[in-house]
C-alpha cells in the first residue's frame, strides 16, 4: 500500500498550495481532455515515423491543469512503480518541465518509453478521480510523461542521477531488456560494478527487436542506455548467459549476485496442418527482421522479409496489432487481424487497436485459424478459418468462444504471422538444475525480493510472469535491486 | 569484434577462417554452432565451429561461399574484424564409444562434419569417412579427415577424383560389407535426405545435422522451425542433429527456398558491384 502521509506531505508543500488555489477545481473539471497530435492516417500506414507527435507545451500546461491534486492520489496505485503523479504532473504545471522529469525518474527509470507503451487505460489513468468518481475522461497521465521525459531529453539538459562511491562488488544481468535495464540503474547508483550480458547484438530487449520504431523510436531507447552507460553500467552483447560463459565461471570471475531478466522470448505456434510452410512465420521472426535487421525498410539491408498482397495475423495482442501495422506500412494491400474472440475482448492497448483501424487495417473476429495450403514451392496460398461465437464466461470472466459448427471460410493469404503468445525463455532454467520453475517455465521468486531458489540468483520481468509489460518489467527490476542489495550486504558487507 | 586471424582459400569458394574468440573457444564442443554478422547492414548466418584452439583462443570456420554474406566473408583477410559473433550455440553431438561409426560428408557439410569425426575417433571407434563433392576442386579437408579416420572414402560426381559416383553409393559399399553401429550425415539438404534412405535399409540409427534458414538462433524467432517425427522442431535449440529417419526433409528443402529469389538477386548485385 502506499504511503498516503508521505504524499500529504508532499501536498502540502507551498508551491502545490497555490498552484491548487490558482484555478478553481470547476474549472478544472469542466475542460476536455487533450487528443494527442497524430500523423495522418493514411501517410503514417506507409512510413515509419512516430504515430504520435507529443503535445505543445501549452497544451501540455493545460492539461496538467485539469489534475485536481488530490488528497487521496488514487492514479498512484494504478501505476506499478508508483510514480508519484500528482507531483510531476504539478510541475508541468507550474512550468517545471525538468522539475518534473526528476520526478518520473525517482521511480521510473525509462519515463519516455513508459509515457508512450504502458497500457495506461488499464493502469494509472483507470484509477485516475476522473474514470472513478467523475466518469469523465481521466488526465492524460501517459502523455505528460511523455511530455515531460521529451522535454528533458531535447533540453540537453538531462542530468546523470548521483552514483555512490563503487565498492568493487561485481552484479551482473542476464538479459537487456526493460527489466535488466531498470535493474542496472539503480544497481549503479547503490556503488555496485554493473555489468549486463545480451544475447543479441543490441541492447533494450523487446524495445528493440520487438516494438516497432513507429510507436517507440529506437533513438529514445539508445538514448537511455547511453546514459546508463555514463552512470557506469557496462554493456557486453553476444554474450548468451550459459552459453559463451556459464554460471560458475562468472561466479568464479567475481560476481556476486546475478539478475535474470531473459523475457518471454519464445513464440507459441498453434501446431495446426501447414503451419511450417514459408511465409508463416512468428510475429517475433517478423518482427525482428524489420526491426533489427531492417529489411524491407533500409535498402542496403541483406536481410530479407516476406511481403505479399494479403497479409494475415493471428492474435489480439499488442504483438499483433505491431505486426499487422508493420506490414500495412511494408505495402500489403490488405492487412488483416484474424482473432478468435471478438474486438472487446482483445489485450492490445485501446490506442493501437484506434490506430490500426484507422490505417486501414482490417479485423475478422470471432474466427480462428484451422488449415493452410501451400502451392507445389511450399508457399502459403490459403488458411481455412473457423467462425467462432461467444459462450459461457470462461475464469477469466471472458466469454469463451465457441466454434459454429460447420461455418468455415477461406480465404487468399501471402503472409501469415502468428502472434498467439510466447513462452518464457527456457535457456537460464535449462543450464541451472537447482532453479525452481514453474510447469509453465517460469523462474519462481520470493515476491518480496525476486530472489530465485538459487541464493545469488534474482529474476524479474517477462521470465517470472509470462508476458507481460514493460513497467512491471521494470518495477520488477528494482524491487531486486533492492533486493540483492540487502544479500550482499547481509553476505559480504557485514 | 572479433579479428580475423586467419584465411586461406581451400578451394574456389570455401575459405578456412580463424577468428579471436576466446570464450567461445573455450566453452564450445563438437556440433555446436556460432551466429555471425559481418557488418553493420549484415545478416545473421549460422556456421558451425569446425575447430578451437582454447590456448590462442580462436575458433576456426569453413564457410562456402553462397550468396551476399558469405561473400563478404570470405574476401576478407587477417587483420580484418567481423562486427559480431555469438555462440556456442545448438546442442552438442552426443560423442560416445558405439563401435563402428559411418561419417558422411558433402560440399562444405564436410567442414561441420570434421569435429564430429575427430570427437568419434578420439572417444575410441572405428570411423569410417565417406566425402563427397561435385568434383576435385570442391573436396576440402580430405587430409584432416584422413587423420582422423580409419579408412576415407571419397566419392565425385564426374569421377575426377576418387570414385565417381554419389555419395549414397559410398555409404551403401560400407554398409553392405561390414556392421555399421551409427552413422552422422551433413551435406545439403537432399544429400542427406538420399543418404537417411540409405541407411535406413540397413536399419542404421543415422543422425543429420540441418542447416535451415536462422535469424536469431537462440529459439527466439522460429525460422529454423522443420518437422522431425510429426512435430515441431526448432533447428537452432533442439537440434542441429536429429534423427535422420525422421526428418521431413522435403519441407527442409522447400522452406531452404523461401528467400531465394531475394537471394540470388542480392548476389548478383553485390557480384557486379565487386567487379566494379
Ligand atoms: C511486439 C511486442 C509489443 C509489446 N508492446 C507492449 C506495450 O505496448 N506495452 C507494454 O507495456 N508491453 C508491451 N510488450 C511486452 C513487453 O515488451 C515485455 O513485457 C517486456 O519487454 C519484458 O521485459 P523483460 O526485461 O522481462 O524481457 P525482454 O524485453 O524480453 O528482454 C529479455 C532479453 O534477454 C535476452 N536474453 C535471454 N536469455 C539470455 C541469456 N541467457 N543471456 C543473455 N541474454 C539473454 C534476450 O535476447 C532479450 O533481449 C510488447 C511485447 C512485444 C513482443
Ligand atoms: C547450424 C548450421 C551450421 C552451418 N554451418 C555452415 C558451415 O560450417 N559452413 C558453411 O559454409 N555454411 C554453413 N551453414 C550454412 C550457412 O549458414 C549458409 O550458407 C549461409 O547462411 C548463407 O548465407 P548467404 O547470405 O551467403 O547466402 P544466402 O543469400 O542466404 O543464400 C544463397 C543461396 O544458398 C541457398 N542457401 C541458403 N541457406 C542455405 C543453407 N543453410 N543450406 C543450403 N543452401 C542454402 C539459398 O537457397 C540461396 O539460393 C550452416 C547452417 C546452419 C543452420
Ligand atoms: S509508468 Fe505507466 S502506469 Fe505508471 S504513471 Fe507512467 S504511464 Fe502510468
Ligand atoms: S487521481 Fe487524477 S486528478 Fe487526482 S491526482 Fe491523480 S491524476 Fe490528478
Ligand atoms: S533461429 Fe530463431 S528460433 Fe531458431
Amino acid at each position: 500500500m502506499k504511503d498516503l502521509e508521505f504524499y500529504k506531505q508532499e501536498r502540502a508543500q507551498e508551491w502545490r498550495n497555490e498552484l491548487r488555489k490558482s484555478i478553481k477545481p470547476k474549472d478544472r473539471t469542466s475542460r476536455e481532455r487533450v487528443e494527442m497530435l497524430e500523423q495522418e492516417a493514411l501517410i503514417r500506414n506507409s512510413n515509419f515515423e512516430e504515430v504520435n507527435l507529443g503535445l505543445s507545451i501549452e497544451i501540455a500546461v493545460s492539461e496538467a491543469q485539469r489534475c485536481l491534486d488530490c488528497i487521496d492520489p488514487t492514479c498512484i496505485d494504478g501505476c506499478p512503480v508508483n510514480i508519484n503523479i500528482p507531483k510531476f504532473i504539478k510541475k508541468i504545471e507550474g512550468e517545471d518541465f525538468l522539475g518534473a522529469a526528476a520526478v518520473l525518474k525517482e521511480t521510473n527509470t525509462l519515463p519516455a518509453v513508459c509515457g508512450r507503451v504502458c497500457p495506461q487505460e488499464k493502469q494509472c489513468e483507470n484509477s485516475c478521480f476522473y474514470t472513478v468518481k467523475l466518469n469523465k475522461p481521466p488526465v492524460a497521465i501517459g502523455y505528460l510523461e511523455r511530455f515531460a521525459a521529451d522535454y528533458e531529453r531535447n533540453s540537453g539538459q538531462v542530468s546523470i542521477p548521483e552514483v555512490a562511491k563503487g565498492n568493487n562488488i561485481k552484479v551482473a544481468a542476464v538479459g537487456a531488456g526493460p527489466a535488466a535495464l531498470a535493474w542496472s540503474a539503480d544497481m549503479t547508483k547503490l556503488g555496485y560494478d554493473v555489468t549486463v550480458f545480451e544475447a543479441l547484438h543490441e541492447i533494450g530487449g523487446v524495445l528493440k527487436y520487438g516494438i516497432p520504431e513507429f510507436r517507440l523510436p529506437n533513438g529514445i531507447i539508445d538514448f537511455e542506455i547511453e546514459n546508463l552507460r555514463k552512470m557506469g553500467v557496462k554493456f557486453e552483447t553476444n554474450f548468451i548467459v550459459g552459453r559463451t560463459k556459464d554460471f560458475d565461471t562468472l561466479r568464479k570471475e567475481g560476481f556476486k549476485a546475478f539478475f535474470v531478466g531473459s523475457g518471454a522470448g519464445l513464440p507459441n505456434f498453434m501446431n495446426i496442418p501447414g503451419e511450417n510452410s514459408i511465409n508463416i512465420l512468428s510475429s517475433n521472426e517478423f518482427l525482428t527482421r524489420v526491426n533489427l535487421m531492417g529489411a524491407l525498410r533500409t535498402e542496403d539491408a541483406d536481410t530479407p522479409a516476406p511481403m505479399g498482397k494479403t497479409v494475415v495475423v493471428i492474435g489480439g495482442g499488442n504483438t499483433a496489432m505491431d505486426s499487422v501495422r508493420t506490414a500495412k506500412r511494408l505495402g500489403a494491400e490488405r492487412s488483416i487481424i484474424v482473432y478468435r474472440r471478438s474486438k472487446e475482448e482483445m489485450p492490445a492497448r485501446i490506442e493501437e487497436v484506434k490506430h490500426a483501424i484507422e490505417e486501414g487495417v482490417e479485423f475478422m473476429n470471432l474466427h480462428n485459424p484451422i488449415e493452410y495450403s501451400a502451392d507445389d514451392q511450399g508457399f502459403v496460398r490459403s488458411m481455412k478459418l473457423q467462425k467462432m461465437e461467444l459462450g459461457e464466461a470462461d475464469a477469466s470472466g471472458r466469454r469463451r468462444p465457441v466454434p459454429i459448427e460447420g461455418a468455415i471460410e477461406e480465404i487468399d493469404v501471402n503472409v501469415v504471422v502468428v502472434a498467439v503468445g510466447v513462452s518464457p525463455n527456457p535457456l537460464v532454467p535449462s543450464v541451472l538444475s537447482d532453479l525452481e520453475v514453474t510447469k509453465w517455465g517460469t523462474i519462481v521468486v520470493n515476491e518480496n525480493n525476486m530472489q530465485s531458489s538459487i541464493e545469488d540468483i534474482f529474476a524479474g520481468g517477462d521470465i517470472v510472469r509470462g508476458g507481460a509489460t514493460v513497467i512491471l518489467a521494470m518495477g520488477d527490476g528494482r524491487k531486486a535491486a533492492a533486493g540483492m542489495h540487502e544479500y550482499i550486504k547481509e553476505k559480504y558487507l557485514v | 569484434m572479433n579479428k580475423v586471424i586467419y584465411k586461406e582459400f581451400l578451394s574456389e569458394k570455401v575459405a578456412r577462417i580463424v577468428l579471436e574468440a576466446p570464450d567461445i573457444a573455450q566453452s564450445r564442443k563438437p556440433g555446436h554452432f556460432v551466429i555471425i554478422r559481418v557488418e553493420n547492414k549484415g545478416e545473421r548466418v549460422p556456421l558451425t565451429i569446425a575447430d578451437s584452439d582454447v590456448q590462442a583462443g580462436t575458433i576456426t570456420l569453413i564457410v562456402q561461399e553462397v550468396g551476399v554474406t558469405s561473400a563478404k566473408l570470405v574476401a576478407l583477410n587477417a587483420g580484418d574484424y567481423i562486427l559480431d559473433v555469438v555462440g556456442p550455440l545448438g546442442q552438442a553431438t552426443n560423442i560416445h564409444k558405439i563401435g563402428t561409426i559411418l561419417c558422411a560428408g558433402g560440399g562444405v557439410g564436410i567442414a561441420p562434419l570434421f569435429p564430429i569425426v575427430k570427437g568419434f575417433k578420439e572417444a575410441g571407434n572405428r570411423v569410417i569417412t565417406v566425402l563427397a563433392a561435385r568434383n576435385k576442386d570442391l573436396l576440402i579437408l580430405e587430409e584432416d579427415m584422413r587423420k582422423y579416420s580409419d579408412e576415407v572414402v571419397i566419392m565425385t560426381d564426374d569421377g575426377s577424383y576418387g570414385r565417381k559416383g554419389l555419395v549414397t553409393e559410398g555409404l551403401e559399399e560400407v554398409l553392405k560389407r561390414e556392421k555399421v553401429d551409427e552413422s552422422i550425415v551433413i551435406g545439403p539438404a537432399v544429400m542427406m535426405k538420399f543418404a537417411a534412405l540409405t541407411t535406413k535399409k540397413y536399419d542404421v540409427f543415422t543422425q543429420a545435422s540441418l542447416n535451415t534458414i536462422m535469424v536469431d538462433g537462440t529459439g527466439m524467432c522460429g525460422a529454423c522451425r522443420i518437422t522431425v517425427g510429426g512435430e515441431t522442431k526448432f533447428v537452432c535449440v533442439d537440434g542441429p542433429e536429429f534423427d535422420a529417419h525422421q526428418v521431413d526433409f522435403d519441407q527442409m528443402l522447400q522452406r531452404l527456398g523461401a528467400y531465394k529469389s531475394a537471394e540470388v538477386k542480392a548476389y548478383e548485385e553485390y557480384l557486379a558491384s565487386t567487379n566494379n
